[in-house]
């Protein structure tokens, strides 16, 4: 151990009734110098990590911070270490200021009143690039400038080592490249800096080393400079895979939906979606980009019919087996009841899609529970189907009737889209399909949708990461402020363009 | 510093059912013996006689056996009754208001119909009626949280209160000796009171319950309606998603609910107390809560609880009177052993480690 180690883990151990999340963990964090932990969801990389913020405490082994052994209980002994982490959910309180936020929870005297706190808070953001409104109130905040004061909030209580999980997970490539910039200033700073992370480019782009977790073990660390991306995924899952999503160009198409001046307005009488416009064709996957919140939720339920759509919104309906519908002023079930054959695979898998503590069997009958004479049920189909389901994409479930609640992220997701499919769609609209899923199963789910679209599904994607939209998708919408900000073609739009349109709105649509 | 916390909770929910079993025995067992200690060192009687004496309070004759079944019976139905709206997470706090109203619709059939109608007509009316009565108490809150989104909580307790009015207010229309009670209804003719079938006075009410416990039994597990009731209550957003028509399901189910506790009141005033009063709920309302959730909304485990609750209840009784306690250091027994139950419902699914002895 030399003078530039800032923290040592050794053997950590830590697990969640009968799942082991870290087991016999080792490895060490360095002053001057940026760590990528990567591995998958649920390789154990944030338990690890908030094991050193205080939140979880390890069941077995030693930390040691500065060459010390020590003992860190709660969040406070944490930041007595020097040790701060930004979380995926932000802590902070909407009501107060930026500068609010950083103080609260201080002890008043040692130069936290207000005035000092604001001298010093300049000078960090000075330093390292921060820039930040101290008197903009959180709720008027992007999630990039959440993130900042989050950051600015951990370096003010005097954080040598931080740990930042998934930060750019909510980023657009621009605020991604500014965020990386403040990291490296940090670096040069003599900060230890550790980044969780699963994206393999930003990896190579921002650390000097990685260290790589699979399934709570730890499996080594590399330097940067000495591997690629090829190498990290096998370390990362195990075995060797390619990384190429198909795209088959169809010839064959047929308009499936054509959405007109569909526009919502929330509860807080908001304009979340407005005037879009687009059609959907059979035989393509439209991908839909945006920064989060920017109405791709609004946008698909409206077209389900669980959201109310503004009058002069028009969603037609095109197919072959049940002629042409319109869909706004239908109800989710009149929908299901015509036979109307729209999947929908929401965001939210356990809380709109599924119900957790029901088994395969029961979530299977879900849209078609109503089938079949008199007033019981008839569970004897859709266990058929669950079989098939369990079958064909391999959920790994020890019954049909085990919760699915309990299944791993990447089952409950077979689950849902193995029965959005199962039902023959004409249109199967998916919501961050792959979102917290390992690469095998968001392969997996790819190839799913790629299938469907061959057999002449018309197919909506929305995602996050936009390297698999560009490399998905045969067109790009892209929604910013709930405006279609532009319809790209999937096969020649570049990274940088659909990031500029998630944030500009075009001039001539600025003005209401 | 480099201390471990000195104890630390971890989840552990895969235990085997068995350890589940020997792990809610062993608290009982514990709940037992912490209750000696306390018998002993406050009133210096032996525990084993107060536990005998508890024992007889619930069994020691027949008729006692029946009572007991009796009031294991009623205090089942009313947690059957709620079941339908716990399942779909409605809080009914009000099962008091809506077994006095089925309660008090009982009694007034049998006041202003005793003798006029054939009493097997008369029990008919008076089942309906109650039944009526109960749904149109629960309807109110339902419809207010299903249009607009309402607590439910608040609005069926309060409705508890108005429940307590209306019966203060029809006893003094009733009462006709300035006593402040009605009496005993129709104690001359029997007329609305549950018959005696072969030769036992309360089977009828337990044939009653135990139809209600296993049709609703069927109705939440094997019904459309159930499984949309078990869907509405886990996310509102799964039911609108799978085409479930959410205001119309939390008043159906709530109607039901009512309706099933109304019926309690009925069962109690045709078939037990014969009268009318604001005691007729006599708190009944709240302990099938505490039933309902000790049993996790499953009827028949519902059974067992209901049981020992009563058992307790009428050990208590009996105690106090044996050894000239007051009621309520029978009462601390009775929360000791409740508290243990609550207890192994924790420890079933968590494990407590203590710090480790240094290694070496």
């Amino acid at each position: 151990m030399d003078n530039n180690t800032a923290i040592q883990l050794v053997n950590i151990t830590k697990s969640f009734g009968a799942v082991k999340a870290n087991e016999n963990v080792s490895f060490d964090i360095r002053k001057h110098e940026i760590l990528a932990l990567l591995g998958e969801n649920g390789s154990g990389k944030t338990t690890v990590m908030n094991m050193l913020a205080g939140i979880y405490y390890p069941d077995e082994g030693e930390i040691f911070v500065n060459g010390k052994q020590v003992s860190i209980k709660d969040p406070k002994d944490a930041f007595d270490l020097g040790i701060g982490m930004i979380h995926q959910h932000y802590k902070l309180i909407d009501v107060f200021t930026a500068l609010e936020n950083i103080v609260l929870g201080l002890k008043p005297g040692d130069n936290n009143d207000m005035a000092s706190a604001r001298t010093r808070v300049n000078d960090i953001c000075s330093r390292y690039g921060f820039e930040m409104d101290l008197d903009m109130k959180v709720y008027d905040m992007t999630v990039s400038q959440k993130q900042t004061l989050e950051i600015i909030k951990v370096l003010y209580r005097g954080a040598d080592i931080l740990i930042l999980d998934e930060p750019t997970a909510v980023l657009t490539p621009q605020e991604t490249e500014r965020l990386f910039t403040i990291i490296r200033n940090m670096r040069n700073d003599g900060k230890a800096i550790v980044i969780i992370t699963h994206k393999l480019n930003e990896v190579l782009e921002i650390s000097d080393r990685v260290t790589i977790l699979r399934k709570g073990h730890f499996i080594g660390t590399v330097n940067t400079k000495e591997t690629n991306e090829k190498e990290l995924t096998e370390m990362m899952v195990g075995e060797k895979i390619t990384l190429d999503i198909n795209r088959d160009l169809i010839e064959e198409k047929h308009l499936r939906l054509q959405v007109r001046n569909l526009t919502v307005i929330n509860n807080e009488n908001k304009k979340v979606v407005d005037d879009v416009s687009f059609d959907l064709y059979s035989g393509e996957i439209l991908g839909i980009a945006g920064i989060s919140g920017s109405g791709q939720k609004e946008l698909l339920e409206a077209i389900m019919g669980l959201q109310k759509s503004e009058e002069g919104s028009s969603v037609i309906y095109y197919s072959t087996a049940h002629g042409v519908h319109e869909l706004v002023g239908l109800s989710t079930r009149e929908i299901i009841s015509y036979g109307l054959h729209l999947a929908f695979v929401p965001e939210d898998r356990l809380g709109m899609g599924l119900v957790g503590n029901m088994g395969m069997t029961d979530n299977v009958m879900l849209k078609r529970y109503r089938k079949g004479k008199g007033p019981f049920l008839h569970r004897a189909q859709p266990q058929q189907m669950a079989i098939k389901i369990k079958d064909e994409l391999e959920v790994d479930t020890p019954s049909l009737d085990y919760p699915v609640r309990r299944l791993s992220g990447g089952n409950v997701q077979k689950v849902l889209v193995g029965r959005e499919i199962n039902n023959k769609p004409t249109v199967l609209m998916t919501a961050y399909a792959v979102r917290g899923l390992d690469i095998n199963t968001s392969y997996a789910i790819y190839n799913l949708l790629n299938e469907q679209k061959k057999h002449g599904v018309a197919v909506v994607y929305v995602g996050e990461d936009l390297d698999v939209l560009l490399a998905l998708s045969d067109r790009i919408l892209v929604l910013c402020n709930g405006k279609v900000n532009g319809i790209l073609d999937g096969r020649s739009a570049h990274k940088e363009e659909v990031g500029m349109l998630m944030t500009n709105l075009k001039k001539g649509d600025q003005h209401e | 510093m480099n201390k471990q916390p000195f104890i630390r909770i971890r989840k552990k929910d895969d235990r085997p059912f068995w350890q589940k079993l020997v792990i809610k025995f062993a608290f009982i067992v514990l709940a037992l013996l912490i209750a000696a200690l306390f018998i002993n060192s406050v009133t210096k009687l032996n525990p084993i006689k107060v536990y005998v004496s508890m024992f007889k309070g619930a069994f020691s004759t027949k008729r006692r056996i029946w009572i007991t079944v009796r009031d294991t019976c009623l205090l089942l139905s009313i947690a059957v009754g709620l079941t339908p709206a716990f399942r779909m997470k409605f809080w009914n706090t009000g099962a008091e208001g809506q077994i006095l109203v089925g309660g008090l619709c009982s009694a007034a059939l049998m006041i202003y119909l005793g003798n006029k109608i054939p009493s097997a007509l008369l029990l008919v009316l008076m089942f309906i009626g109650s039944a009526i009565a109960g749904a149109l108490w629960g309807l109110r809150p339902a419809y207010f949280k299903a249009k607009y989104n309402t607590n439910e909580t608040l609005f069926t307790l309060m409705m508890n209160y108005v429940g307590i009015q209306l019966i203060e207010f029809f006893v003094d229309i009733w009462d006709k000796k300035q006593s402040h009670s009605v009496g005993i209804i129709n104690g001359d003719t029997n007329a609305g009171w549950f018959p005696a079938l072969f030769g036992q006075q309360y089977l009828l009410n337990v044939l009653l319950v135990a139809v209600i416990t296993i049709a609703i039994t069927i109705y939440l597990t094997y019904s459309k309606h159930g499984y949309e009731v078990t869907v509405t209550g886990e996310s509102e957003s799964t039911a609108r998603y799978s085409g479930v028509n959410v205001p119309k399901v939390i008043i159906r189910t709530m109607l039901l609910s009512g309706a099933l506790c109304g019926l309690a009141g009925f069962t109690e005033v045709a078939g037990i107390s014969h009268t009318i009063s604001v005691k007729t709920s006599g708190g009944r309302g709240f302990t099938a809560i505490i039933v309902a959730w000790l049993a996790k909304l499953n009827p028949l485990v519902m059974i067992i609880y209901s049981f020992l609750i009563v058992f307790l209840n009428k050990g208590a009784v009996q105690i106090a009177s044996d050894f000239n306690l007051n009621e309520y250091a029978s009462n601390i027994i009775t929360g000791i052993l409740l508290f243990c139950i609550l207890a192994s419902e924790f420890m079933t699914n968590y494990e407590i480690v203590f710090r480790h002895k240094e290694e070496q």
